[in-house]
């Protein structure tokens, strides 16, 4: 079944006509994404057509608002490529339209900004990923965001993390092992975010056809911990973890704007001991993400189940 | 982006936010001069660094005359302060802070940060001032009082008197105090503060609320619309190769090891510096290339890399999405060429074009040991190293 996306889900892509925005709107049309149209303020009325791998040449309508692209294309969900400066307004507009979901993948958004989107939705419908995230994929079904489609296979494990290459490297750990992902998530990197991973965690414990997850997370902030709590309290499925920044040096941003150590809080080593004494088992290195899996899957019986691709 | 505490004194005072009368100074007689303009009898001889612990490291010195200004300038200007903030090698003093002294009946702490759990901006405030905040989180958490502000009204004054209140700021000084809150808030949501801490606040004997310290850091995602904080940039307290980086917008960050790292990602550059520690190597660097680098970057970074001596060896780790693997071999084998390669270099390649990267790095003709997987290439260039 999976979470959040599936092949029904139609999506509009925010500042379509941008380079970025059009080189993924390709990429998810590639994938078989339900792309169906788009915003740019001003250039509504016209189309943006799109080359396919296939050969194929798509059409897709542009609008002025999102409002109007929802309304036209019976969209639910919207990516949103718009620059940093201008991004919080996009998330809004598109809260606004009262779509579904909205995944924002720009990077660079003022934190500040963030605090009055996250206050401007409350109460609203619409649920936010992101932003600074590389989006969410339901293999085999709907791909929306920057990562690579080839690299997922369909299957039973949920992938949730704040880390984008990061999330590349476990995914392709466990489909070179035959096991498939129901769907992938990307949170992202930034301190304020739409959606934590308790969040996606709860969705993973409610899909009947996720059967274990594997929680991607770095040093910065509480929201392993948190999510360890939660897990305890609350999951009936296996969960794994990473925690990337074990040497990341104290109160120096590692990339991400909330892969920070500040104030002695948020090391990779707390989060690793909480995961682990609420019974999530922590790979020691990134390579082996997908060993510690299998290792789980195996101890509770579920290995052969999670293994959809020979 | 951090800034001097003079340079945080000025800003907080656009805000209505009290600090002591103060003077920047670069030399000697620039600190004599600002002392004989403040006509106090007590001034203050402050070291500006970017950098805590100053006090303790001697960088704070109280002069009673002219000639005792004259004396603690001398020795302070050009010195390298060890703080345990600056780490060992210490931070060079280039300029001063010369400001009146105050009469310090009581020491408090009141910082303001933004609570990712919420995602909402706190105010926090302690009796405990002029100690860690940290310690005092360990210590006696309770003497912690928080208020979380609602971003649709911003700080309410019944919220800064009940901070007030629970300090213990004197009754009769509370409306200062609640002036001097909502300052600081304004400051910190106007410029896209990080964090403003005020370590200590002090109460003086003549009833006055000041800021003694001022310790403001910025948002970098928010410095594109503040060009006024910008300016107020002092590279000399960054280092050289991360100021290199930024004018390429490479994300990187030294550190103390021999083994340089390129990888696309901070979660995976991150783990890769894991890894390399894990099969006991030491990073000497974080750097994230990026998803849209072009061969120039990739080149630029490379440079950044091999331009720190302390590097033995460069472990490449590169898991392509829309980085494409070939993208990245151009980009090393144009950076070996132009640079020269004498130290050992793994590339591990994975992703889009990897099978393309793989056929260029083998082709090239220069010596680079290709990986696997990323422990493959860790363990190589640990071995490498050595």
């Amino acid at each position: 079944m999976s979470i959040l996306v599936d092949k029904n889900t139609k999506v509009i892509t925010q500042g379509i006509t941008g380079k970025t925005a059009l080189f993924h709107a390709k990429g998810a049309l590639d994938y078989g994404t339900q792309m169906v149209g788009g915003t740019s303020p001003g250039k509504g009325g016209t189309t943006v057509e799109i080359r396919l791998e296939s050969g194929e040449t798509r059409k897709l309508p542009v609008f002025n608002t999102v409002r109007e692209a929802a309304d036209a294309t019976g969209a639910t969900a919207s990516v949103i490529y718009v620059p940093p400066a201008f991004a919080a307004d996009a998330i809004m507009e598109a809260v606004d339209a009262e779509l579904d979901l909205v995944i924002c993948i720009t990077e660079g958004i003022p934190v500040l900004d963030m605090v009055k989107v996250k206050r401007y939705m409350e109460g609203k419908k619409t649920r936010l990923i992101g932003p600074n995230c590389p989006g969410v994929i339901t293999p085999g079904e709907c791909k929306i965001g920057i990562m690579p489609g080839y690299i997922h296979t369909k299957g039973h494990v949920g992938v949730v993390s704040r880390s984008g290459t990061l999330t590349y490297e476990a995914v392709h750990q466990l489909t070179t092992r035959g096991i498939g992902q129901s769907t992938a998530v990307g949170i992202g990197g930034d301190p304020v975010k739409g959606t934590e991973f308790i969040d996606v965690l709860r969705m993973f414990n409610e899909d009947p056809d996720t059967y274990a997850v594997i929680l991607i997370g770095e040093i910065g902030g509480t929201a392993e911990e948190e999510a360890a709590d939660w897990i305890k309290a609350n999951m009936t499925k296996p969960v794994v973890g990473f925690i990337g920044g074990a040497t990341a040096p104290p109160g120096k941003r590692m990339g991400h704007a909330g892969a920070i150590i500040s104030g002695g809080k948020g090391t990779a080593a707390e989060k690793k001991a909480k995961l682990e004494s609420c019974g999530v088992k922590v790979a020691p290195t990134p390579a082996e993400m997908g060993a510690t899996l299998v290792s789980v899957l195996e101890e509770r019986g579920l290995l052969e189940k999670c293994i959809t691709r020979k | 982006m951090n800034i001097h505490e003079y340079q945080g004194k000025e800003v907080l005072k656009q805000y209505g936010v009290a600090v002591p009368e103060g003077r920047v100074a670069f030399t000697v007689d620039e600190a004599v001069e600002a002392a004989k303009e403040l006509g106090t009898p007590v001034v203050v001889v402050k070291a500006q660094i970017h950098a805590g612990g100053r006090g303790k490291a001697g960088g704070v010195k109280v002069a009673k005359s002219l000639d005792e200004v004259r004396k603690y300038a001398s020795e302070l200007l050009g010195k390298v302060l060890v703080t345990h903030q600056t780490g060992p090698e210490g931070k060079e003093v280039k300029r001063l802070l010369i400001e009146q002294g105050c009469d310090i009946k009581k020491e408090y702490y009141v910082g303001v940060v933004v609570d990712r759990s919420t995602g909402r901006v706190v105010m926090m405030a302690s009796e405990e001032g002029g100690t860690e905040i940290e310690e005092v989180a360990a210590r006696t958490p309770e003497k912690i009082f928080k208020e979380v502000i609602d971003p649709a009204v911003g700080l309410q004054p019944f919220q800064a008197r009940r901070l007030a209140f629970n300090i213990n700021i004197p009754n009769e000084l509370v409306g200062k105090a609640v002036q001097f809150m909502t300052g600081l808030y304004n400051a910190f949501v106007d410029k896209d503060c990080s964090i403003a801490e005020i370590n200590p606040l002090v109460v003086t004997g003549d009833g006055s609320i000041l800021a003694l310290d001022a310790k403001l850091n910025f948002d970098s995602n928010a410095l594109f619309r503040h060009p006024d904080i910008v300016a107020l940039r002092d590279l000399d307290e960054e280092d050289e190769k991360e100021i290199q980086a930024s004018k390429f917008d490479l994300s990187y960050i030294a550190l103390d090891g021999n083994i340089g790292c390129m990888v696309n990602g901070a979660g995976l550059a991150m783990a890769t510096m894991d890894i390399i520690k894990y099969y006991g190597g030491e990073p000497a660097n974080f750097l994230d290339v990026g998803g849209g680098a072009s061969k120039e970057k990739v080149t630029e970074a490379f440079k950044i890399i091999l331009s720190d001596p302390k590097v033995k060896g460069i472990f490449v780790n590169i898991f392509g999405g829309i980085m494409r693997c070939d993208v990245i071999a151009e980009g090393i084998i144009a950076a070996v060429r132009e640079l020269g390669l004498d130290r050992p270099l793994v590339v591990r390649l994975e992703g889009t074009n990897v099978e393309l990267g793989k056929k260029l790095l083998s082709e090239s003709g220069l010596n680079i040991t290709p990986a696997d997987s990323m422990a493959d290439g860790a363990q190589k260039i640990v071995e490498l190293v050595k």
